[in-house]
């Protein structure tokens, strides 16, 4: 088994960077943003559709490109991306040789193979049944078995992440216990294991039922093992999004961890429980006990819940300690005012962490609650609440690593770096824009995956609130600034690859604000009188008021329907 | 990488680390755990569930 | 730092900041307040499903469906001539989802108690009651009975917003709420 890997010595941070890694990173983050780049696009006319005074596409159409967008971001683009995490977090992050790159391969040509067939299946015109694609109602075979050969492959790459944990540990590459940020990596690629275990389970069948091989799927069953792997695979992204905050803080900023203990301890929540909220989208099922939704919805009683809420105070915490141990102490947020907000990595890094945590995390947890969700179910406020988590969350999180990964493997560097401090803000505000938008229109009653709210084609008539229109006029505007972002992000980034200036084998970059000696103060940490950070402190407050409020604020809302029992 | 001012690691004998340390530093224990626990109290419950929806009279 | 091991090798053995474990504490009771809260609403609270729920196939819904339109249509309505039917308090009411209609239209009493039955003929339905924004997922093979109550008096209309096809967006539905009957 082999020392045949090489490797060449990161100038930067001094890791061993075994080249076959790096191979196997670059071409699933160039797959990656070749998706986010088609499904990008494809959601911004979805948008421009929902947007009654523009309309744009006719229903066909509409229904098609929803069905393509669904994948090509929720699936294609992210699991991509994260296939390329798992590699750094291992390989790279432990100076270790990457477990079978051949199998590396081979998963990265499954996904892309099952993709682009998943993909021309939509085109086609004859599978345009969403994302979910709930039975009875039927797609090609090839829609199903583009999705399978992805999950295979995703498979395989988890595979090769969890050999080279192994590979790493026996060649002792590194000491003690794996750092932060691969443990997240280990968090998400678990979970990725879980999900896409239970999506051969649901998808082989149906697979088989659309060739006319078996006869029936029953449609309650599929819901139930379908999210399974629906809402696990969004869990993945968290734990993947996670990690690369406390990545870009400590590469950007020399942050530690104020308790790897507590920090991994959360972890550990995601891993045991946060695939049972799977159950939110079954709360208003017939049939379905309420103990097996409120246990199952509660993430077993929020404890992953409560693993979130830690990180939204460990993460920024530990950005508050270092810029305090670099001289930023003037009041309560010198340090954040300070922090270096052009740096599009660090931009996009808080801002995915401030507004997953009030706009995705507030409203998933509502959302779920099993009877708050009778007044939310298959609104538009549910694409509100996950275009908060896996776009403002994930996406911007992912856009900001980008800006490192540009520089440290793809060795180039960024191209257009007025337009790369602007990037992240357009598109997080954008994306931001467009949450709140379908979450108001959403309480307003709006249906999601809709043509036409106005009911012009529709035997009866009925009027949605003006309010409502206004809404989706607003969504409408923020996906175009939204868009922008993206493009933006897809234009920096794809030139810097190709055409940026090459950065020299021992050219160190210059991408931390801090200074390389700052570990005396840091044996601090995890001393219980050592940590001061008001700062957060109060942004947590803040949150948590906001978080208290919002829940309540829904469960008066409930009150006011008609008494159901 | 050992602190050396720390008084547990002495010498040549290493102390354990703490059981819950380990349990963390297990990947396949984890992965275990991340798997079983969901398909059993999630997927299969909840497949326990519907197979006992009445029949209607 | 994050990218690194940790620092101390036995790093479980770290005491935890009072900051986080106060923060580990409030964020821990905050998820039992709101775990039973549910428990506490299906005790309290007067919006809850029931999860009472029968298999039936599409016929047999169908029939019975037709049985109670038989009984208690009042007059037609819609382009498509919908029946409207208006059964009697405390009654078993039948509502069909297909592709692409709700059937028939329901005429009820403000302030009674109607046991709902609904069901698909043939795909995954979602059953948006509008303004009031209540929502339910409607299966084929499934039939879910809610105890309903309208509190208010109005026309309503029921949104279908489960995607079903190419027709999803005509899939409209109509209950009208009397004050006195």
């Amino acid at each position: 088994m082999a020392a045949n890997a090489i490797f060449r010595t990161c100038p930067t941070t001094g890791l061993k960077v075994d080249l076959a890694a790096e191979r196997l990173i670059k071409a699933n983050a160039v797959a990656a943003v070749v998706f986010l780049a088609i499904g990008g696009l494809f959601g911004l006319m979805v948008a421009l559709t929902r947007w009654p005074a523009v309309h744009l596409l006719p229903a066909d159409w509409f229904y098609l490109v929803l069905t393509a967008h669904g994948l090509d971001v929720l699936l294609v683009w992210i699991i991509f991306f994260e296939i390329a995490v798992l590699y750094f977090a291992s390989a790279i992050l432990l100076n270790s040789r990457l477990a079978a790159p051949k199998a590396g391969w081979v998963g990265f040509w499954l996904m892309l193979i099952g993709a682009v067939v998943t993909n021309i299946a939509v085109l086609q015109g004859d599978s345009s049944v969403m994302f979910t694609s709930y039975v009875p109602m039927k797609a090609e075979p090839h829609f199903y078995l583009g999705i399978i050969l992805f999950a295979v492959g995703a498979l395989v790459g988890c595979g090769v992440f969890f050999g080279t944990l192994v590979v790493a540990r026996d060649e002792r590459t590194y000491q003690g216990s794996i750092p932060l940020v691969t443990f997240g990596a280990l968090t998400a690629a678990i979970i990725a294991v879980f999900t896409i275990a239970t999506g051969a389970i649901i998808l082989i069948p149906t697979l088989l039922w659309s060739l006319g091989l078996v006869s029936n799927i029953d449609p309650l069953m599929y819901k139930v093992v379908w999210w399974a792997m629906g809402h696990s695979s969004q869990q993945i992204n968290v734990s993947a999004h996670v990690s690369i905050w406390y990545a870009i803080a400590a590469i950007v900023l020399g942050a530690k961890p104020i308790s790897e203990k507590v920090s991994r301890g959360a972890f550990l929540m995601y891993i045991l429980f946060l695939q049972l909220a799977s159950a939110h989208h079954l709360l208003v099922e017939p049939g379905i006990s309420s103990e097996w939704k409120i246990f199952n919805t509660s993430y077993a009683m929020y404890l992953a819940v409560l693993g979130s809420m830690v990180h939204g105070m460990t993460v920024p915490g530990s950005i508050e300690a270092a810029q305090r141990r670099r001289g930023l102490t003037k009041g309560l947020f010198e340090w954040l005012r300070k922090a270096p907000w052009g740096n599009p990595a660090f931009a996009g890094m808080f801002m995915s962490l401030v507004m997953f945590g009030f706009l995705g995390g507030i409203s998933g947890v509502v959302l779920g609650t099993e009877q708050i969700n009778l007044i939310m179910h298959n609104t538009i406020y549910v694409p509100g609440h996950f275009h908060a988590t896996v776009v403002t969350g994930t996406t911007l999180a992912f856009m900001a690593v980008t800006y490192l990964l540009v520089p440290l493997i793809f060795r180039r560097e960024v191209m257009f770096p007025t337009l790369a401090r602007w990037q992240p803000y357009l598109f997080g505000i954008g994306a931001a824009g467009i949450s709140i938008a379908m979450m108001g229109a959403g309480t307003l009653g709006v249906a999601r995956r809709h043509w036409d709210i106005s009911f012009a084609d529709a035997p009866l008539s009925f009027d949605y609130p003006p309010a409502a229109f206004l809404m989706m006029g607003l969504n409408g505007m923020f996906a175009l600034l939204a868009a922008l972002g993206g493009l933006i992000y897809v234009v920096v980034v794809v030139g810097s690859v190709l055409f940026g200036r090459r950065i020299g084998d021992n050219e160190k970059v210059n991408i931390s604000v801090a200074s390389p000696g700052g570990a005396a103060a840091v044996s601090q940490y995890g001393s219980s009188h050592g940590v001061a950070i008001p700062g957060t402190v109060v942004l947590v407050v803040v949150f948590f008021t906001a978080f208290v409020l919002y829940y309540f604020v829904n469960w008066k809302y409930l009150s006011q329907v008609w008494p159901l029992s | 990488m050992a602190n050396a001012d720390n008084p547990d690691t002495g010498g040549d004998g290493e102390e354990r680390p703490p059981f819950m340390q380990r349990v963390l530093d297990n990947p396949f224990l984890l992965l275990f755990l991340g798997v079983t626990i969901p398909t059993v109290l999630y997927v299969i419950w909840g497949v326990m569930e519907i197979v006992q929806i009445p029949i209607a009279k | 730092m994050a990218i690194t091991p940790p620092e101390q090798r036995l790093w479980w053995k770290e005491p935890i900041a009072k900051t986080e474990l106060v923060w580990i504490t409030v964020a821990f009771l905050w998820g039992l307040v709101m775990f039973f809260m549910m428990i506490y609403w299906h005790g309290v609270g007067e919006q809850n499903l029931s999860n009472e729920a029968y298999r039936i196939d599409a016929d047999k819904f169908s029939a019975r469906t037709e049985a109670m339109v038989a009984k208690y249509t009042v007059r037609k309505e819609g382009k498509n001539e919908t029946p409207v039917v208006r059964p009697p308090p405390g009654s078993d009411v039948y509502l069909i989802a297909r592709l692409w209609e709700w059937y028939p239209i329901l005429e009820l009493e403000k302030n009674q108690s109607y046991r709902l039955h609904i069901s698909s003929l043939d795909w995954q339905h979602g059953f948006s009651l509008q303004p009031v924004n209540i929502n339910l997922q409607i299966h084929p093979g499934y039939e879910m009975v809610v105890n309903l109550k309208p509190n208010q008096a109005g026309q309503f209309s029921i949104v279908c917003n489960e995607f079903c096809g190419i027709g999803h967006h005509t899939m409209i539905g109509r209950i009208h709420v009397l004050d006195k009957m």
